[in-house]
């Protein structure tokens, strides 16, 4: 373990000490030393925007999220207590119920960022009711489909594109429970802007929105992301 | 065939009961019998509530979602859709040859579901009522009770079901809501070691199976006045058989074209494409059921209806292409006596040797390298409608899709199995009636003399599938006005 606090400066993390560099986030300093904060809205090559409250944790006491927080020296942080893993999977239940998430029929099922979180934190049932909201799907691109159903309004998508692939294809819209992820053409269509299969916005989709065309269940049960092992393993592997 | 006892003369002076089971996702079954003051049966009709909303389901999603997503279509054979409509999506993505280890795979996950459906029909929710007789004492009726009395029969049946299950998880990735086939192929070639544990059971599978086919075969044929008569009545045949480079009229549950026969055996069509069906076949909607009732349509609707599943398959090939199960069908056949066999009983005995079919040509493809890798995929000209047709455990299940430019299902008409055997049934419950129930005093006895008729074509009902003797049924007799006079339950 490279954890060496004589040098550095750390904050404690569930009663271990973790190292940070200037500027680093709690989530960051604790991914660098092999620590799993679950998160959803989060990916480290693209600015937090601190939105799913996944990552919550406790800082001195106080709840903040991870991901946006910077890390200070002598900082006292709780993350996996039962506590806040109840906060998590509630969230979690919330976002099931708020899309159309059918896992059994989903082809996301197995490399889905939100179902490999709920299995992690041990969600068994989605507890509230079911929004079954209508929404349909954009087929329109040749390359590319847009379903809507699953869509968590994460915006790694709106921030991909806006600044890595430097397009700005797709927005969020609207506010509280009427925020929908919209796509920035006239008619509202992905196949009428300049968006490729290639572009980064369109492999950060943590649930099944945006798919590549035709590809389904190409990939057997057994060798899809989440099968062999558990995202908290993943995470740390893959730098996600 | 005819109409006869599906519409009452003059139902508002009759007495009504209804067998009304509890209903759950797959559809659920009703029986409704009226009878006059002195128990005469005037009227009996099987309803069957659906789920048709599904094909609406399916419109407007990717295509390449639907084979999975049909799988939610029935609990009981999620495969058989499965495999129905990654054959009409196969003509989506211009796969019109599979490469061989995918249709080999699919073979392999469609005889291996044939194997667990049949075993857990006949084992579980049939002996039951076969050993231990109709109206046996209802707590022993079920398959505890056949565990206490035959524990080989019960353990065989427990075992060969769990085969068939295995075989569907190493092809399909999972028992259940697997993604194993998918449009053009299959994802994923047999492992060596998933076929080597196979292989190690698949002698005593097929020995079990040859018992069960004796076990039903003994059953009926010690019994002929009960068996070659029950709820009889005479219909067409339908099912598919397979393409010629199998020898002709060879049985096939996974491809091949469409043949009809009359109730006498003669042929009314055959070799016909799967993707003509509706040239030939007609559904009539019918006010007082949610399930259509298909015809042949060179028949018309009072001649044209048919039955579909083993008892036609089987009578409606030529041969079976496996040893025994060919043996076995001679058998059945000469039994017959050159004549189609209609007793629905004889369903039993054809779905073991369907059973014992399935579990040889598992055997044979298990022997088949092509199964261990290869390419899996085959793709070619863009297509916008696609036909699959297969002969699921029950019958022939048609998926039939159109897929527009941008790859979303515009249209999805489904006829499954159950239905195509909907005026079959209706017929058989008929004749029961008619025969047990005219002029008495019901009794659950009674009753389950109409759940016996029903059950023999293993429809996909929840009513059917209620195992353990636990089949939640309440019949009412019920007057002119509506009123409950009498009430008896089963459950
Ligand atoms: S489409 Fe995917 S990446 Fe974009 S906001 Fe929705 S869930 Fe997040
Ligand atoms: S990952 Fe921090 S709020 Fe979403």
């Amino acid at each position: 373990m490279s954890i060496n606090p004589g040098f550095a400066p750390s904050f404690s993390l569930d009663g271990r000490q973790v190292p940070f560099t200037a500027g680093q986030t709690i989530i960051q300093a604790a991914a660098a030393a092999g620590i799993y904060i679950p998160h959803l809205c989060y990916r480290p090559e693209l600015k937090p925007h601190g939105s799913c409250k996944l990552c919550t944790v406790k800082v001195n006491g106080r709840q903040a999220s991870s991901c946006t927080l910077q890390a200070q020296a002598g900082m006292v942080v709780e993350s996996d207590t039962d506590e806040l893993n109840d906060e998590r999977r509630a969230l979690l239940q919330m976002l099931f119920v708020e899309g159309n998430h059918f896992c059994p029929s989903c082809e996301k099922s197995g490399d889905c960022k939100l179902q490999a979180t709920a299995c992690e934190l041990g969600m068994t049932s989605p507890h509230y009711d079911h929004f079954f909201p209508s929404r349909p799907v954009d087929a329109s691109h040749p390359d590319v489909l847009l379903d809507f159903n699953r869509c968590i309004l994460c915006s790694l998508c709106v921030r991909a594109s806006r600044d890595i692939d430097g397009k700005s294809v797709f927005a969020l819209s609207g506010r509280g429970i009427g925020s929908r992820l919209i796509v920035n053409a006239r008619s509202g269509r992905l196949g009428d802007t300049d968006f490729s299969a290639a572009d980064k916005a369109a492999s950060v989709c943590p649930v099944g929105v945006i798919l590549p065309k035709r590809r389904g269940f190409a990939v057997p049960i057994g060798e899809r992301t989440y099968d062999a092992a558990p995202i908290s393993v993943v995470a740390l592997r893959e730098g996600e | 065939m005819s109409y006869r006892l599906e519409t009452a003369a003059h139902p508002e002076n009759l007495r009504r009961v209804a067998i009304d089971p509890v209903s759950r996702v797959e559809g659920h079954g009703k029986v409704t019998i009226l009878l006059d003051e002195q128990n005469r049966v005037q009227q009996v009709r099987l309803h069957i509530v659906e789920f048709r909303g599904f094909e609406r389901f399916i419109q407007g999603r990717p295509y390449w979602e639907v084979p999975v997503m049909v799988q939610r279509l029935c609990g009981i054979c999620p495969v058989s859709h499965h495999l129905a409509a990654s054959k009409a999506l196969d003509q989506i993505v211009g796969a019109h040859r599979l490469p061989p280890t995918a249709e080999k795979m699919r073979r392999l996950m469609h005889y291996g579901q044939i194997l667990q459906s049949h075993a857990l029909h006949f084992f579980h929710l049939c002996s039951p009522d076969l050993l231990f007789g109709f109206d046996s004492e209802v707590g022993r009726r079920n398959i505890v009770g056949v565990a206490e009395k035959y524990p080989e029969t019960a353990k065989k049946g427990v075992l060969l079901r769990k085969f068939g299950q295995e075989v569907i998880r190493v092809t399909a990735g999972k028992r259940v809501h697997g993604t194993g086939s998918i449009p053009g192929g299959v994802n994923r070639a047999l492992g060596v070691a998933e076929r080597d544990a196979l292989l190690a059971d698949i002698y005593r599978i097929v020995a079990w199976s040859r018992d069960a086919v004796h076990m039903a075969k003994e059953l009926h044929t010690s019994n002929p006045a009960l068996y070659n008569s029950f709820g009889i009545f005479r219909s067409n045949m339908l099912s598919l058989v397979g393409s010629d480079d199998k020898g002709p009229g060879a049985l096939d549950f996974y491809h091949g074209s469409l043949r009809a026969r009359d109730e006498d055996g003669g042929i009314l069509f055959d070799k016909v494409d799967c993707r003509r069906y509706d040239d030939y076949i007609e559904e009539e909607v019918k006010s007082w059921s949610y399930m259509k009732f298909p015809y042949l349509k060179a028949l018309g609707k009072e001649h044209g209806w048919y039955k579909v599943g083993p008892l036609a398959r089987v009578q409606n090939c030529e041969r079976i292409p496996s040893a025994f199960a060919e043996a076995e069908r001679r058998e059945f056949v000469d039994y017959a006596g050159g004549t189609p066999m209609h007793a629905p009983l004889a369903y039993h005995w054809t779905r073991m040797i369907e059973l014992l079919h399935a579990a040889e040509t598992i055997k044979e493809l298990l022997h088949d390298d092509d199964l261990l890798g290869g390419e899996l995929v085959a793709q070619g000209e863009r297509g916008f409608e696609g036909v699959g047709v297969i002969e699921a455990p029950r019958g022939t299940l048609f998926h039939h899709y159109r897929v527009d430019e941008d790859d979303l299902v515009t249209m999805c008409n489904l006829i499954v199995s159950t239905t195509h055997n909907n005026q079959a049934m209706n017929e058989a419950v008929r004749h029961v009636a008619r025969r047990y129930l005219h002029g008495r005093e019901i009794t659950e006895g009674l009753l389950n003399h109409i759940e016996v008729a029903i059950r023999a074509f293993d429809p996909c009902l929840s009513c059917a599938t209620h195992a353990l003797g636990k089949m939640p049924l309440a019949a009412e007799l019920v007057d002119a006005e509506g009123r409950v006079i009498h009430r008896l339950s089963s459950a």
